[in-house]
């Protein structure tokens, strides 16, 4: 399993470089003049040259990407200009928040879609099963953004049970209540989608393995009918299931982009929006390498943990 | 071979694929939904609507059926109708755009990694896993922001996005097709590359193109009307479903229409495209279709006519187990059939029946309906009883016919690289059938699979109880099974064809496994096998089964030296003997008649040699021979002279 493990993670290693090299690309190639992109149209001239002296931009393409890298391995992702901080300082204090959100939503969507998935596929064309299908339906076509909004009007602002933003810090001392206070209505919205996907996933999965012929031997040796469900079968379902709990981190990740502009929470997502629309590019350079990172290292964590569950995996 | 065997044929011709589609009613409410708003996309600049852009201050924000519009107007005092019927012209076209250039993108990357192979797979697949590597929503927020802001840069940021799920999809299917002969025939032949591609490896690849297309659609218009509601997509005077509803979040507490009605329509369509994505999928790919064929339950139906389903009380006298005119049917789309027919029998303690016959003769559904382990759906016992010291199994509760498996009726499976979990221990799957019953603690229950492992001659018990199924050779999963089978002392064991999948030599020491178990516990033994050689060396007694039915029974070495139907003679004139090799080996002409097309009279007679027109006549009767024989045949005395 070590073995197994370093191998998976030496993997990871031209992948961040990859992702390094698109990142890098997706901002060098924007077209125009990237300092004015950079410092925006009342740029004096003076300011332009100096920006370019800074970045390099007057050298060839591949040294910049090194000059870039080396500054990014040591943990310089350039400076907000509009911001006037550096990019690192806002992503650190921004990510939190998200980290938090997420965690929350994928805990929410697996929970739910695994119970979901599990007592449908057990449950094959009864009534519950057929509503439960329609409800995972529904939920991968939600609109998060709609759902978003649809709560904080009526949950949020007419029924007053959750406050539907003016989460400013996390630890601004008002306690670990006011946070999941402050959490619940963006959570949720943000697990709808990872719910369904995950529970449409697991009920087919789950299906699949019932219709295998171990699970038929753990029958005839006398087992218990909930130790069927939950461990011969459930087991080698979750072998499929755990891949996709992975995409759907990348999902919530990227989904935190909608809720955290309906709720005002304080992340990432919500700054890449506001960053992209000053067309601050270094602090979307930045935070969108930072996310992408912590996205690989969560498929590596996946995919250990597919390997713990499935022998056959780690050979 | 009970499930596969009895699987309806899918009829595959495009012809009528719509039809199809259209029978199964989630997928035509999902055409319906996906028709009627295409249409009014198509059909906006016809339709009596009023002017879009046109603003009116003077009725802002005015309600649905306030006179003002049909759906009211927005903060501007426009028709929302009508906004919403141009907007979702806008967003179906822009979905429909990203959705084929990411399918056109990414089957063009698919294609071309799987037939080039080695160095262009490589660099491609790599370019797909970096792609893979960003968060969804992220990868296209970057874009954007390379891009700038506009509702066609969303687009392309979203088909970007999507890319990498065709180029896999592609991938994958694309390279099983490259390997094929004829792909390989049309390179010898001197095809240039791109020919090959779109006339041989294309085509073959298109269902799976047009299900991700159709399974992806839903989502990108959804992620490209997402961008629109952050201000990243459509820009005044452009407008979209989300740059609507956007707009309308603004003024939610006052006039929730104006946002709920964009809202509603997105979520509508996309539903409706995801019905119909979900039905292109079945049609085209079902092997992707989920829970399709379902699960069977727990326990085989049991849908016995009152007639049909005697009740005695148990007595000491009845025997050990007695199965009397057991009929199990599978539903086909044609209708019930009965795979096993009246089927009787009857073991004693220390007994031993063999059950010989052909693929698909019924006689692994006769082994498997005596613990009501018969997939079910399809498959229900609808006739005879199986009991167990008088105790009718088929009438048991389900936690009584539990504590009856494993513990009284005990199962060795065909082939243990399936019938074992592949992702438990072994030794932990043995000592579940030690613990199942009840009583023993979890570390007793291990101590006695350690021993259960030595009973059944496995080497280095310790290694073996740990280790899980792949690491183990098929003649030591098939130990392990073995070891399950005895682990609760049942009273009857049932192999079905246990040493089918096995070589020959590991054939021989199963063989001999059994028959020790047998004479050491002294459990009746109910032996499934194609394989005369093998009932000979293991059972008193052999039943031969054809088409569902018994059609010869008697003690084994009777049978195998005289037997009294033709079907019993000729199959043993097929078998090969040890010592014999200069012997002319026959072959049954013809196959037996499958379970939905069996004749009214003998199954046999279309296939047999001395037929006469009685037998097509009427079902004929089991007779008794005397002596313990008997044989469903009205020419009995031809077979034993030796004309059959």
């Amino acid at each position: 399993m070590i073995a197994y493990a370093l191998r998976r993670i030496a993997l990871a290693v031209p992948v961040l470089f990859g992702v390094s090299v698109v990142v890098f690309l997706v901002m060098a190639l924007i077209p125009g003049d990237p300092a004015l992109a950079i410092l925006g149209a009342f740029a004096t001239p003076e300011t332009v040259a100096r920006l370019n002296a800074d970045l390099g931009l007057d050298q060839p393409l591949p040294v910049r990407y090194l000059i870039w890298l080396k500054g990014v391995l040591t943990g310089d992702l350039g400076r907000s200009y509009a911001l006037d901080r550096p990019v690192l300082d806002e992503v650190r204090d921004r990510i939190g928040p998200t980290l938090i959100l997420a965690s929350a939503a994928l805990s929410l969507s697996v929970f739910f879609g695994l119970a979901a998935g599990v007592v449908s596929a057990v449950r094959q064309n009864t009534a519950f099963d057929g509503a439960v299908r329609l409800l995972l339906l529904v939920g991968i076509s939600t609109p998060s953004f709609f759902f978003g909004i649809l709560a904080a009007q009526w949950l949020g602002v007419e029924l007053g049970w959750f406050p539907t933003g003016g989460m400013v810090s996390l630890f601004g001392g008002r306690g670990l209540f006011d946070l999941l206070h402050h959490l619940v209505l963006p959570a949720v919205t943000l697990a709808v989608v990872a719910t369904a996907i995950v529970g449409r996933l697991t009920r087919a999965a789950m299906l699949d393995v019932l219709r295998q012929d171990h699970v038929r031997t753990a029958r005839a040796k006398g087992v218990a009918e909930d130790r069927v469900i939950g461990v011969h079968a459930l087991k080698p379902a979750l072998v499929a299931v755990v891949p996709v709990i992975g995409l759907q981190a990348g999902y919530v990740l990227g989904g935190a982009v909608y809720v955290e502009t309906v709720f005002q929470w304080p992340g990432i997502g919500r700054m890449l929006v506001e960053a992209i629309g000053r067309r601050d590019v270094l602090l979307v350079q930045g935070g969108v390498l930072v996310v992408a990172t912590l996205y690989v290292a969560i498929n590596v964590a996946t995919d250990l943990l597919q390997a713990a569950l499935d022998p056959r995996i780690k050979t | 071979m009970t499930a596969t065997a009895i699987e309806a044929p899918r009829s595959q011709g495009r012809a009528g694929a719509l039809s199809r589609l259209v029978r199964q009613p989630l997928a035509a409410v999902g055409l319906g939904i996906v028709g009627m708003f295409v249409a009014a996309a198509v059909l906006a600049p016809l339709l009596p609507l009023a002017d879009p852009d046109l603003a009116e201050p003077a009725r802002r924000l005015m309600p649905p059926l306030s006179g003002h519009g049909l759906l009211g107007t927005d903060q501007l005092g426009r028709d929302v109708l009508a906004r919403v019927v141009w907007g979702l012209r806008v967003s179906l076209a822009v979905g429909a755009l990203a959705t084929l250039a990411a399918a056109f993108v990414g089957s063009a990357i698919g294609l071309l990694a799987a037939f080039y192979g080695r160095f262009v797979d490589g660099a491609l697949m790599r370019l797909v896993d970096v792609l893979m590597a960003f968060p969804y929503l992220l990868l296209a927020l970057g874009v954007v922001a390379t891009l700038g802001p506009g509702l066609m840069n969303a687009a392309i940021a979203i088909a970007i996005a999507n890319v990498p799920f065709f180029a896999r999809a592609v991938r994958g299917s694309a390279l099983v097709v490259v390997g094929r002969d004829y792909v390989e025939a049309a390179r010898m032949a001197g095809l240039s590359d791109l020919r090959i591609l779109l006339a041989e490896v294309l085509p073959n690849v298109l269902p799976l193109i047009v299900v991700t297309a159709a399974t992806t659609i839903g989502w990108m218009i959804l992620e490209t009307a997402g961008l629109s509601f952050l201000g990243l997509g459509a820009q005044p005077p452009q407008a979209d479903l989300g740059s609507m509803l956007g707009d309308g979040r603004k003024t939610l507490a006052v006039a929730p229409h104006v946002a709920a009605v964009p809202g509603v329509v997105t979520f509508l369509l996309v539903v409706g495209l995801n019905l119909l994505g979900d039905g292109l999928r079945d049609l085209l790919d079902p092997r992707m279709a989920d829970g399709r064929g379902g699960a069977p339950a727990a326990a085989t139906a049991v849908e016995r006519p009152a007639d049909r389903c005697p009740s005695t009380a148990t007595q000491d006298a009845d025997p050990l187990l007695a199965v009397e005119a057991l009929t199990t049917a599978f539903d086909l789309p044609s209708g019930r059939h009965a795979a096993v027919r009246e089927v009787s029998f009857a073991l004693e303690p220390g007994g031993s029946l063999g059950i010989v016959g052909e693929s698909g003769s019924g006689k692994s559904v006769t082994a498997l309906s005596l613990a009501r382990l018969v997939a079910s759906p399809p498959g229900a016992i609808v006739g005879g009883r199986a009991a167990l010291r008088g105790e009718d199994i088929f009438a048991l509760s389900f936690e009584d016919l539990r504590a009856v498996r494993g513990a009284r009726i005990a199962y060795v499976f065909q082939d243990p690289s399936t019938t074992l979990n592949p992702v438990m221990a072994v030794g932990r799957q043995i000592a579940e059938a030690v613990a199942a019953h009840g009583g023993v603690a979890a570390k007793a229950a291990e101590a006695r699979a350690r021993e259960l492992i030595v009973e059944v001659e496995l080497p280095d018990p310790e290694r073996i109880f740990s280790a899980y199924p792949h690491e183990l050779s098929g003649g030591q999963r098939q130990r392990v099974g073995v070891a399950m089978a005895v682990a609760a002392d049942p009273e009857v064991l049932i192999a079905d064809e246990p040493t089918t999948a096995l070589d020959a030599t590991t054939q021989a020491t199963a063989l001999r496994l059994f028959k020790k178990l047998r004479t050491e516990r002294g459990a009746a033994l109910v032996f499934v096998s194609h394989d005369f050689s093998v009932i000979e060396a293991l059972c008193e007694r052999v039943a031969v089964m054809y088409a569902g039915e018994i059609v010869e029974e008697g003690p084994t070495r009777e049978v195998l030296q005289s037997p009294r139907h033709p079907y019993s003679a000729r199959l043993l004139a097929c078998a090969p003997k040890l010592g014999k090799p200069d012997r002319a080996l026959e072959a049954i002409e013809g196959g037996p008649p499958p379970i939905d097309g069996r004749p009214q009279g003998c199954s046999f007679a279309p296939r047999c040699r001395i037929g006469v027109a009685d037998c097509a006549a009427g079902p004929i009767a089991l007779s008794d021979l005397g002596g313990g024989r008997k044989a469903r045949c009205i020419r009995v005395l031809e077979v034993a002279d030796g004309r059959y």
